[in-house]
């Protein structure tokens, strides 16, 4: 990345703060404060920049109930995609009378282009530590878990680190501050499964089975991990809480929109010129992120699409590129705020191929326990293969559509219930691409390979060989100083030909 | 995902045993750190053949088909063993929207083998992973956890060179 992309500013131009440059303007870092600032690994680091206050206080000065109290004031919502009130979670928790509770921090983060929490533990793993005790002593538990994707290992290290060193400062273990509570934590390794970044498979995971969801209720906060009750957030949300606890509720319901309160960590990533994590304040619209933070659109194309919450969540067009991003505003134009993924689409996605690719995603990871989702996403992407063939007729269409309500009515768990959203919002929002496939047999971005012709123009052609002695299957043929022709039966649709022509004489249609 | 079960005959070592005996010892009393086990005999082994798992099976006091259900559920348990240089694309959205579809298949051509595939020296074995959260480098791949980033399929012979000119 050049000096231009980072600062906005060029080389020649006087050096402008970082908080000036058009990336980091209208960003607010509450999760993200302390990462690429403090040493991870230095426990006295965190400590001076107000590290295990929030816990000394609540601890201290506070009861269990005068926490959950300000967490719930705070508005605070679950980062990790369903965006459930955290304070109302704990309450239930704590309300649940056992011998033995626990604290699980979500760190499966499976969301593919999703990294924030990634960057959490490997930044500030101190933060998540902190944060779980006090949500252990609020709830009344005395053992916590963070389940961390197997993917990150930087993160497991530090995390693992960091464990070490609270303990040794008595910030875990017996009596912690002199008090009667008591707080051990623990680190599970997770082993590439997407569904186990649902709760209820996530805990059963790691139990040490096969990560299958339980079905729903009890709920984890009667009978979670162990059967015990159980709290379970995610690394982002738990990154809130020191800050939370410390200011009071109001330094965190000042910021954000009516229902969404503070910042959310969005990975800005795919076609776009700054690519990178953005911490903005919830009802920050997507044009902003776009436009002003990611400095727009790479090569001179055009903005098509964004994709938000992965594989669980659907598309923005840019007829809706001012919709605040906030948890409401996105349901109701068909996509989520997910755990933050942002993935940037230019004119050259094919929005067909996008939902069939997230499809293929599903159709792997899912666990196979309920129908709906192991046969039904299965058939749902035999379709999408058969449009993206040009083989697709225009009630298959209307078959996709209904199979995909079919899907997430039925479901057992989060990862069927939102399989099908990628295909329902990109064929609400860009219905016409899907019927160019089905219909005019074309795939407008010129992705999908059996929509495709490859052809040289005549007029630009110089007949200087060159394609036909790339081309790997011999497609070209031509006399020297003619216009040379593409064998359209021999044709692999592979490209070289066209990043091989110097006379820009060869295109995708 | 259908696992390639290997055909390969087990070549274990008493260290390698010994090894995983230890890590058996010290969890077979906590039976929720069956995954850990299996975890760690991997990273012994390379991947996880019939006979590590009976030995895990006994070692752990869990059935054998537990042993083979957590296997086979996570993809992260090789029951193929991997090349000396396991090249990994990953197909995560960022990676994917930049081209690394294209990347893997230059690969795949490259080293004659398909994706899940090990070469017949045993030197390189592809796979596609998940997401390894690098998008701001995407696309992206690794060789055995070396990371290389904002690759073109024409940076993939150069890169493999440096591979398969290493001495043995």
């Amino acid at each position: 990345m050049s000096l231009d992309n980072v600062c906005g500013c060029s080389a020649a131009e006087e050096i402008i703060p970082l908080n000036k440059t058009n990336f980091y303007k209208k960003q607010r870092r509450v999760a993200l404060r302390n990462c690429g600032v403090i040493d991870p690994e230095n426990i006295d680091e965190y400590i001076a920049v107000d590290g295990y206050r929030a816990l000394a206080k609540s601890l201290t000065e506070l009861t269990p109930q005068d926490v959950i109290k300000i967490v719930s004031d705070s508005g605070l919502r679950g980062r990790g995609g369903g965006g459930f009130p955290t304070g109302r979670k704990w309450s239930f928790t704590a309300a649940n009378q056992a011998d033995q509770k626990y604290v699980v921090c979500n760190a499966d983060e499976g969301d593919p282009g999703a990294f924030m929490d990634r960057s959490v533990l490997e930044g500030d793993p101190h933060c998540i530590v902190e944060a779980m005790a006090i949500c252990g002593y609020a709830t009344g538990a005395s053992e916590g878990y963070v389940y961390v994707r197997a993917e990150y290992p930087i993160a497991v290290k530090r995390l693992e680190k960091a464990i070490e060193d609270a303990k040794a400062y008595g910030l875990l273990g017996d009596n912690i501050f002199g008090t009667d509570f008591c707080f051990n934590l623990h680190v599970r390794l997770g082993a590439g499964a997407f569904v186990c970044g649902e709760e209820t498979a996530l805990m059963t995971s790691i139990e040490g089975n096969r990560g299958e969801p339980r079905p729903r209720p009890p709920y984890p906060a009667v009978s979670g991990l162990f059967a015990k009750p159980t709290t379970e957030n995610n690394v982002e949300t738990f990154a809130n809480i020191p800050q939370i606890v410390l200011n009071g509720p109001e330094f965190f319901n000042t910021i954000g929109t009516e229902t969404s309160k503070g910042t959310k960590v969005f990975a800005l990533g795919g076609k776009i010129t700054n690519t990178g994590l953005v911490e903005i304040p919830m009802g920050t619209t997507l044009r902003e992120i776009v436009e002003d933070i990611g400095g727009g659109i790479p090569n001179g194309r055009k903005f098509k699409a964004a994709q938000t919450g992965g594989p669980s969540g659907g598309c923005i067009p840019e007829a809706h590129l001012d919709t605040p991003m906030d948890y409401d505003s996105l349901l109701k134009i068909g996509a989520m705020v997910g755990s933050g993924g942002l993935i940037i689409m230019d004119d050259t996605s094919c929005m067909v191929d996008i939902a069939k690719f997230f499809l293929k995603f599903t159709v792997d990871e899912s666990c196979g326990k309920c129908t709906p989702c192991r046969v039904g996403t299965r058939r749902l992407l035999e379709i999408l293969e058969k449009i993206t063939d040009g083989k697709g007729t225009m009630e298959d269409l209307d078959t996709m559509e209904a199979l995909c309500y079919y899907i997430k009515d039925n479901s057992l768990c989060g990862l069927g219930q939102t399989a099908p959203n990628p295909v329902l919002s990109s064929y609400r929002h860009f219905k016409e691409e899907y019927i160019a496939h089905v219909r005019d047999k074309k795939c407008p971005a010129g992705v999908c390979k059996n929509l495709v012709q490859i052809t040289i123009d005549p007029d630009k052609c110089k007949g200087c060989s060159l394609c036909s002695r790339k081309c790997p299957v011999g497609a070209i043929s031509g006399e020297i100083k003619k216009p040379f022709v593409i064998d359209q039966s021999k044709c692999i649709k592979c490209g070289v030909c066209i990043d091989t022509c110097k006379f820009g004489a060869i295109s995708r249609k | 995902m259908q696992k390639k079960i290997s055909k390969i005959p087990f070549k274990g070592t008493p260290e390698q045993e010994a090894q995983l005996k230890a890590v058996i010892a010290e969890c077979k009393d906590d039976k929720s750190r069956l995954m850990h086990v299996m975890q760690k005999a991997q990273d012994i082994y390379g991947y996880l053949p019939y006979e590590v798992q009976v030995m895990i099976a006994e070692g752990m006091d869990v059935p054998l088909e537990k042993v083979y259900g957590v296997s086979t559920f996570y993809a992260q348990f090789a029951l193929s063993p991997k090349g000396k240089y396991n090249v990994s694309v990953c197909l995560g959205t960022a990676c994917y929207v930049k081209g690394s579809q294209d990347v893997l298949e230059r690969i795949c051509s490259e080293l004659g083998i398909n994706e899940g595939e090990c070469s017949a020296d045993g030197k390189f074995s592809i796979e596609a992973c998940r997401c390894i959260g690098a998008c701001g480098l995407a696309p992206v791949f690794t060789v055995n956890g070396e990371v290389y980033g904002k690759v073109t399929p024409d940076d993939v012979p150069g890169i493999l060179a440096k591979y398969k000119n290493a001495e043995d």
